[in-house]
């Protein structure tokens, strides 16, 4: 009883001292809220100089130009966007130009990079040599230069809209880019995606009771014919009682170019392939690495039990090695994401392209554009970093490390 | 993003510096013993460097006459390349002291960069060039058309408005540089290439095949161009700026780069006045006597600087049209030295 009745020591204050002030108490917590005092005043006065500045100079300053009219165009807009939209639709429309050619990016680069990575570790001489030789020669280029030769490349080979190669008068390839039929919703399109929602959502949670029954119980549960029919059956059944969900809307040459369709433009596919080609090859090495630091009794020890070497790989060796893999693969992303900036070398309308490049010189309001800029790639960088952390302390805690 | 980091730590750092920087530049340029001068990445004609890399052109011209006014050599000129986006960014942070670079004279330019032009150099208009076997007569005939377009210039804005007041569609296609631009219109993945006439007068000589290319007749906008000095600093904008008038006035009164030392000795009270053997006109501005002698001796008049690097001694061959002297049927004027 007498323990219940003591009163704990101020916690809070204990706390503040041992994390602010080590072991020198509370005058290092004194030296410390100094120290960002004196921080704080730096920054304080060098934005307000630099203020006063900019209005001695009669620079314009301030964030009010973002409500101003942007009054020039953008080749791919994943919004709707015409130019008589506002800067702050460019930053927008820039900004998912660049989420779309990272994430794209991020994506192909993982895939090849594994398969490159591999290739590498292959008992079969021929493969790892290859594997080698990619490595090796993509790495120790310079980004830009891949950047800009898949762009002349790619353009080189392609030839000009009427002369354009086409593929059943469905999809065209020119120098104008990839353009294939949209589709374009008709009356039975809702039903359509609401029978596809819930195919997708009961195969998921089909998945998930059988992946229980499995763990749980030791029964094996045959779900594919189940998840088929949701997948397929379920849409096709529901097209034929409500009509076509959407009608194809095909491209067609007019003038100097293709209306109608939808188009991929050869910038974006120049520098989606140079990312992930050159991104790749760093990963290929990460996931080598993380292969060859797991021993290699486990390895034995899966062909012992009679499981294939891809098995073995998949259920014994990756989940291992993706420990290791997980923070180094962080950065590549991030570097990936970052590199994408180099957009601008090609004409692809990226952040750095339309906000930090064109909006900047009509407005000449550099230090905002900038800092925002900035900001966007930190808040990108962070938020990847978050997610892979995430992943990375799920996979520990699995691995019970 | 390595050059826009470094321009804005350029500008941070003109922050943090008092504004001593901006109110003395005719001070700061001779102390440093050389003019800094913010010119284009290559534009034949106007600012581009040779193959012995001595920079030539309209606009550098501008910028020797300027050293030649000060210094009395036209050679004492540091040439800082600056692409279409940076290069306010470089005058506004004092990296250069005056940028003579084909810029577009604008009212937005005019009053929110901290930057006054000083005059026009050279009277412009946006045209656009497609290849001959387009077979396109017209700019209203490019409906649905690709245009190459260099980011961050007027071109780019006045191009929306033509395609959108025509009710034509259109794709752009903007680049950091102007080579990137030209190479992108060669390689075919464009139709068309627009920027000032003169720009494709001048890049139509660095393709393969400049017979190939055709510039269209028409002329969507005004685009005055001409150098730009930083805001704020009054005595140093009248120097660029009756630097240039100087030029026009001695081809107005028949001064060469041949004859002005011969005309130093006339008895004509207006050629007195403007080549300083008579009043102290150039010591009001903060330079020598013999300000517009420095100049045209060692650059020339207007006239023969246009002939030279855009006229009929360049390549480009254009005629003088609207920077014709006022009383030839041109607009270039300059108010009287007196």
């Amino acid at each position: 009883m007498s323990t219940d009745a003591r009163k704990p020591p101020a916690q809070i204050a204990l706390r503040i001292r041992r994390a602010l002030g080590g072991k020198a108490g509370w005058n290092g917590v004194a030296v410390q809220l100094g120290f960002a005092a004196v921080l704080g005043w730096i920054g304080y006065e060098i934005i307000a100089n630099a203020r006063t500045n900019l209005e001695t100079q009669h620079i314009a300053a301030g964030f009010g130009f973002l409500r101003n009219n942007a009054g020039f165009d953008v080749n791919q807009t994943l919004i709707s966007y015409t130019g008589s939209d506002t800067f702050l639709r460019v930053f927008v429309v820039g900004l998912l130009n660049t989420l779309v050619v990272s994430l794209v990016g991020i994506i192909f680069a993982t895939a090849l990079g594994f398969v490159v990575a591999l290739c590498r570790l292959s008992p079969n001489w021929l493969l790892s040599r290859v594997g080698e030789i990619y490595v090796e020669i993509i790495r120790n280029l310079p980004l830009l230069f891949q950047i800009l030769f898949w762009y002349l490349a790619v353009l080189a080979a392609l030839p000009n809209p009427r002369a354009s190669i086409s593929l059943f008068g469905l999809v065209f390839v020119s120098n104008r880019g990839l353009v294939i039929p949209r589709p374009i919703g008709e009356a039975g399109f809702e039903p359509f995606l609401a029978a596809a929602a819930f195919g997708i959502l009961a195969s998921l949670a089909l998945r998930i009771q059988a992946r229980r029954a499995l763990f749980r119980e030791g029964r094996m549960i045959r779900i594919w014919p189940y998840v088929l029919g949701l997948l397929f059956a379920l849409p096709l059944l529901t097209m034929l009682v409500f009509g076509a969900p959407f009608a194809l809307e095909l491209p067609q040459l007019k003038g100097f170019n293709f209306a109608g369709g939808a188009r991929i433009i050869p910038e974006f596919v120049a520098l989606t392939l140079a990312l992930s080609i050159y991104t790749a090859a760093f990963i290929a090495e990460i996931v080598r690495a993380g292969i060859l630091s797991v021993h290699k009794g486990q390895m034995e020890a899966g062909s012992s039990l009679g499981l294939s070497r891809g098995t073995t790989l998949r259920l014994i060796v990756m989940p291992q090695a993706m420990r290791v893999i997980v923070p180094p693969l962080t950065n590549q992303y991030l570097n990936l994401t970052k590199n994408s900036s180099l957009a601008v070398a090609i004409g692809y309308p990226d952040l750095v392209s339309v906000f930090a490049g064109t909006s900047l010189s009509q407005t000449g309001q550099a230090i905002e554009i900038i800092a925002m800029t900035m900001g966007v790639y930190l808040a990108l960088s962070l938020a990847t970093s978050l997610v892979m952390n995430i992943y990375g302390a799920r996979l520990n805690r699995s691995l019970g490390a | 993003m390595k050059r826009v980091t470094l321009v804005l730590t350029l500008a941070l750092a003109a922050g943090l510096t008092s504004q001593t920087a901006t109110a003395q530049t005719l001070k700061t340029v001779k102390d440093r013993g050389i003019l800094s001068c913010g010119v284009s990445q290559g534009l034949p004609g106007f600012s581009a460097p040779d193959d012995k890399g001595n920079w030539t052109g309209l606009d550098v011209d501008v910028c020797r006459a300027i050293a030649a006014a000060i210094f009395n050599d036209p050679s004492k000129v540091k040439y800082v390349p600056t692409s279409a986006k940076d290069r306010f960014t470089a005058l506004q942070s004092g990296e250069i002291d005056v940028l003579s670079r084909n810029t577009t004279w604008t009212l937005s330019r005019d009053t929110s960069l901290g930057a006054n032009f000083t005059g026009v150099t050279y009277y412009d208009g946006q045209g656009f060039m497609v290849k001959k076997s387009l077979k396109v007569n017209s700019a209203l005939e490019l409906n649905s058309a690709s245009v190459c377009v260099q980011t961050g210039t007027t071109t780019e804005q006045n191009l929306a408005d033509y395609f959108k007041s025509n009710n034509m569609k259109y794709e752009v296609i903007a680049f950091g540089t102007n080579d990137e631009t030209v190479k992108a219109y060669e390689s075919g993945r464009c139709d068309v290439f627009t920027t000032d006439q003169s720009g494709l007068y001048a890049n139509r000589l660095k393709l393969a095949n400049p017979a190939d290319h055709v510039v269209l007749p028409e002329i969507i906008s005004k685009e005055p161009l001409g150098p730009m000095v930083r805001h704020g600093d009054d005595q140093w904008f009248d120097i660029v700026k009756w630097t240039l008038f100087a030029m026009v006035t001695a081809e107005e009164l028949g001064i060469t780069s041949k004859n002005v030392d011969e005309k130093a000795k006339s008895d004509n009270p207006e050629l007195k006045r403007v080549l300083g053997t008579d009043g102290n006109f150039g010591e009001q501005l903060g330079l020598t006597k013999d300000w517009v002698v420095r100049i045209v001796k060692t650059v020339g008049n207007y006239g023969e600087v246009f002939e030279r690097n855009v006229g009929s001694g360049s390549p480009l061959a254009i005629s003088r049209g609207l920077n014709n002297l006022w009383n030839k049927g041109g607009l270039q004027y300059a108010p009287p030295i007196r």
